[in-house]
């Protein structure tokens, strides 16, 4: 089984799970004998511009090199309009500058998607596949080119739905992307029961042909001997990226709360995105300055630290179609309050659970979080067994069985 | 002549409404509040399934059936929960006493507030046992004779207790660990070591077998020998050796666990006359323990309870919270009862009820297990954060009369 996957990012340069959770699949379907050829959009900088796999880290990751293949594009993982607009113009403002030979790269995000789709969608000519498997919206103008290209069955995977990261209030263009992209789907996997269910009702798509296959993760010893911060007060973290569907304002809302009955707590927020600055301003109005640190975006050994400081993780997502960072956090053992909005608490039954938008009850949970040793020593217990159910060898092994239904 | 034995067990926790850190201090009941009267709709709730229609028809059969008995445990808060609960309360607990009445109903001795504290202080035991029985004998007008534990918990030292108060037995699980291979269907007795005048103290075993074909699998349409007929539940009942037919379970199972359309209660209702034909009687604990001359002996050193798959403690104890919030609770005893305020006592001995530390077990959480059916909450954790709020402040409470 050759399988031609598209996606937007790999380790060690990720910004967010979407990367991670590639990772585990590429190794989970190695593990059975499947083939995985990946394309990815890489960005050319002048330094980097003649080597796609340094760019990529991937001299770290050998064994992946020859597998792995970039596609020149603006194009990152969690863009925005906005975001893409600055990524061009700085690019044009260079290009301009020392007259290199010029691409033509999309004006908008939009135009970039459809173009970078056009160009790695002819990668289906040059590599062969039994299967076309990819990776959230930004990749299915490719796939869909692709299936043209080799007229082999198209496995669509989501792990974020437009519905999710703008909470119901889609970018229609976007929105329609995606829609024709499950249409022309033979198969589709949801990283969640709630994130099919979003397609059904939202999407209008026959739920006979989205299956769910939960994410996983990869058990890791933190290496982290120190903390971020020194312990004499306890420490509620939040580590995703600052932006609505995380529900980063919550947060804030229920720290609050909770220095109410407990003034010695220190919130921990790390992570950067859209609603950075908002997020800063609106803590400092809530009065919690002193209780409040931020960290911006980590990464690494860095993120270990922040988990090990943390006797709390809290995941107080709006729409999270799986939320692997909660996995993660459990693997380092942290006890966590994830949203019920969020997919992975389909396979976390032993997690404290509570609705974004209940702001007491999610103060509640930190305070008695924080105050009762004896249950969240049982949760992390709890919790560690729920995962060692989930491994990406046995989700990849879903996946094979799908491909082989329909190639 | 084999003789069925019915014990039916009758009991409604208080159960505790959803308590927040932000409640502590503040004067809010533990076990309802104007938007949380849970407690009063699942009391109305089974009533109306199970108590109310059940006890008509055992009143019917009864009857018509002179030979027929059964027996039923009332803890102390279902009783109080009659008591509290307006007019549905009032009709459940006269159809409780019109059944008393007929003569054929046995009521049995247990803990008034259906908890564990037999494992933890003797004296607690003794003083929830005895003030159990004065209600009963205040609503029933007799004095229970035979005992049974809080969910069957039995060992040797909690029958020890339980004999030395005068009580002619008990009740505990026909389990296969001590019953080594025989029949649960005898008169059991304790070893001398444990109890050395044996004469007038027994015990029968819960023929689980039985009492499950029709508590648990009555209407499974998965199990192989649905749908159960009195027939073949009384040829089952034949071929048993022995002739004390232990049939322990919960009353809600009649219209509550399995629903009336089930055919439950044309199970029942058809039972007394299928009973005649085969020459079958019926008798209530007391009387097997009575009428039997020989009895077998089993020795039962740590503590057994007829629930889960285990058949130990570990619904209510074994993770960290339930150890933690039991021994918290029971370690409150000397300072509650210093303060001789009753409701205070009252409300901490509520508080002692199993049902709260069975909320939060996890044993099979994973699984979606039997415990999440019982559940009025959604998790464990959530369980256990209200009580250990509720806990919080009632030690405030408790703190502030000493002050006083």
């Amino acid at each position: 089984m050759r399988v031609l996957m598209y996606g937007w990012e790999f380790p060690p340069k990720n910004k967010g799970g979407l990367g991670v959770a590639c990772h585990g699949i590429v190794e989970g379907l190695r593990g059975h004998n499947v083939r995985v050829n990946l394309v990815l959009p890489y960005h050319e900088t002048e330094q980097h511009a003649e080597d796609f796999h340094v760019h990529q880290g991937l001299k770290e990751q050998k064994n992946y090199s020859k597998d792995i293949h970039g596609v020149p594009s603006l194009l990152h993982a969690y863009q925005t309009e906005e975001t893409y607009e600055n990524v061009f113009k700085q690019n044009e403002q260079k290009n301009n500058s020392n007259k290199k030979e010029k691409k033509l790269y999309g004006k908008t995000l939009l135009a970039e998607v459809d173009r970078y789709g056009k160009e790695a969608g002819k990668m289906a000519d040059k590599i062969d596949h039994d299967v076309i498997h990819a990776h959230d919206w930004m990749t299915y103008p490719a796939a869909i080119e692709a299936k043209k290209c080799s007229n082999k069955p198209l496995v669509l995977h989501i792990h974020a739905t437009e519905m999710d990261r703008t909470g119901d209030s889609p970018n229609p263009h976007v929105f329609e992307m995606e829609r024709i992209g499950f249409e022309t789907a033979d198969k589709i996997i949801a990283v969640s029961y709630l994130t099919k269910n979003k397609l059904v009702e939202h999407y209008g798509i026959d739920a006979g042909k989205i299956e769910v296959i939960h994410n996983a993760t990869v058990k890791k010893i933190s290496e982290a001997s120190t903390r971020i911060l020194n312990q004499d007060r306890q420490t509620v973290l939040f580590l995703g990226r600052m932006t609505m569907q995380k529900g980063p304002d919550y947060f804030l809302k229920a720290a609050k709360k909770v220095l109410q009955v407990n003034p010695n707590v220190n919130f921990l927020m790390v992570g950067d995105g859209d609603m950075m600055a908002h997020i800063v301003q609106e803590s400092m109005k809530l009065g919690l300055a002193g209780n409040i640190i931020f960290t911006g975006f980590l990464k690494g050994l860095d993120v270990d630290r922040a988990f090990k400081t943390a006797d709390l993780f809290v995941m107080p997502s709006v729409s999270e179609p799986f939320g692997l960072v909660a996995l993660e956090a459990i693997h380092h053992g942290t006890p966590v309050l994830m949203s019920k909005q969020s997919g992975a608490s389909e396979v976390v039954p032993n997690a404290l659970k509570v609705d974004f938008w209940d702001i007491d009850s999610m103060a509640n949970h930190m305070v008695v979080a924080l105050r009762e040793s004896a249950m969240c020593e049982h949760l992390i217990d709890q919790s560690k067994k729920d995962l060692d159910r989930l491994s990406w060898h046995g989700q990849a092994k879903k996946m094979k069985k799908l491909y082989h239904s329909i190639a | 002549m084999k003789k069925l034995c019915f014990y039916f067990q009758v009991h409604q926790p208080y159960r505790l409404a959803p308590y927040s850190v932000f409640d502590i201090g503040s004067g809010k009941h533990y076990f309802s509040d104007e938007h949380h009267a849970q407690n009063k709709a699942i009391f109305e709730k089974v009533a109306r399934k199970c108590y109310l229609p059940a006890n008509k028809l055992f009143l019917k059969l009864l009857k018509k059936n002179p030979e027929m008995r059964i027996s039923f445990s009332l803890s102390g808060v279902f009783l109080e929960q009659c008591e509290e609960f307006g007019s549905v309360g009032a009709k459940v607990l006269k159809s409780f006493q019109d059944l008393a009445k007929t003569g054929q109903v046995e009521i049995l001795a247990e803990t008034y507030y259906h908890s564990l504290a037999a494992l933890y202080s003797e004296e607690e035991f003794i003083d929830q046992v005895e003030r159990h029985s004065n209600l009963v004998k205040a609503l029933f007008g007799v004095e229970p004779k035979v005992f049974r534990n809080t969910e069957l918990i039995f060992s040797n030292h909690i029958a020890q207790i339980v004999h030395r108060m005068g009580y002619r037995g008990m009740l505990l699980e026909g389990w296969d660990p001590y019953i080594e291979g025989r029949s649960p269907n005898l008169v059991y007795k304790l070893p001398n070591h444990v109890i050395s005048d044996q004469e007038d103290f027994s015990l029968l075993l819960k023929n689980y077998k039985l009492s499950d074909d029709i508590a648990f699998r009555f209407s499974d349409h998965n199990w192989s020998e649905h749908p159960l007929s009195t027939n073949k539940f009384l040829d089952w009942t034949e071929a048993n050796y022995g002739d004390t037919i232990n049939l322990f379970m919960d009353y809600e199972t009649f219209g509550e666990h399995q629903w009336a359309e089930s055919g439950i209660f044309d199970f029942l209702e058809a039972l007394p006359a299928a009973c005649k034909r085969r020459g079958f009687g019926f008798q209530t604990p007391s009387q097997a323990m009575v009428q039997s001359s020989h009895r077998e002996e089993i020795d039962v050193h740590s503590p057994v309870s007829w629930a889960d798959s285990e058949r130990d403690l570990s619904a209510w104890l074994g993770n960290p919270m339930q150890d933690a919030m039991m021994q918290s609770i029971f370690d409150l005893r000397d300072k509650v009862l210093a303060t001789d305020d009753a409701a205070l006592i009252h409300t901490w001995r509520k508080l002692q009820t199993s049902d709260h530390f069975y909320y939060m077990c996890t044993k099979y959480w994973s699984d979606g297990d039997v415990h999440k059916y019982f559940s009025p909450y959604e998790s464990p954790y959530e369980a256990f954060m209200y009580y250990s709020n509720v806990l919080h402040d009632f030690k405030e409470v408790l703190s502030r009369f000493k002050a006083e």
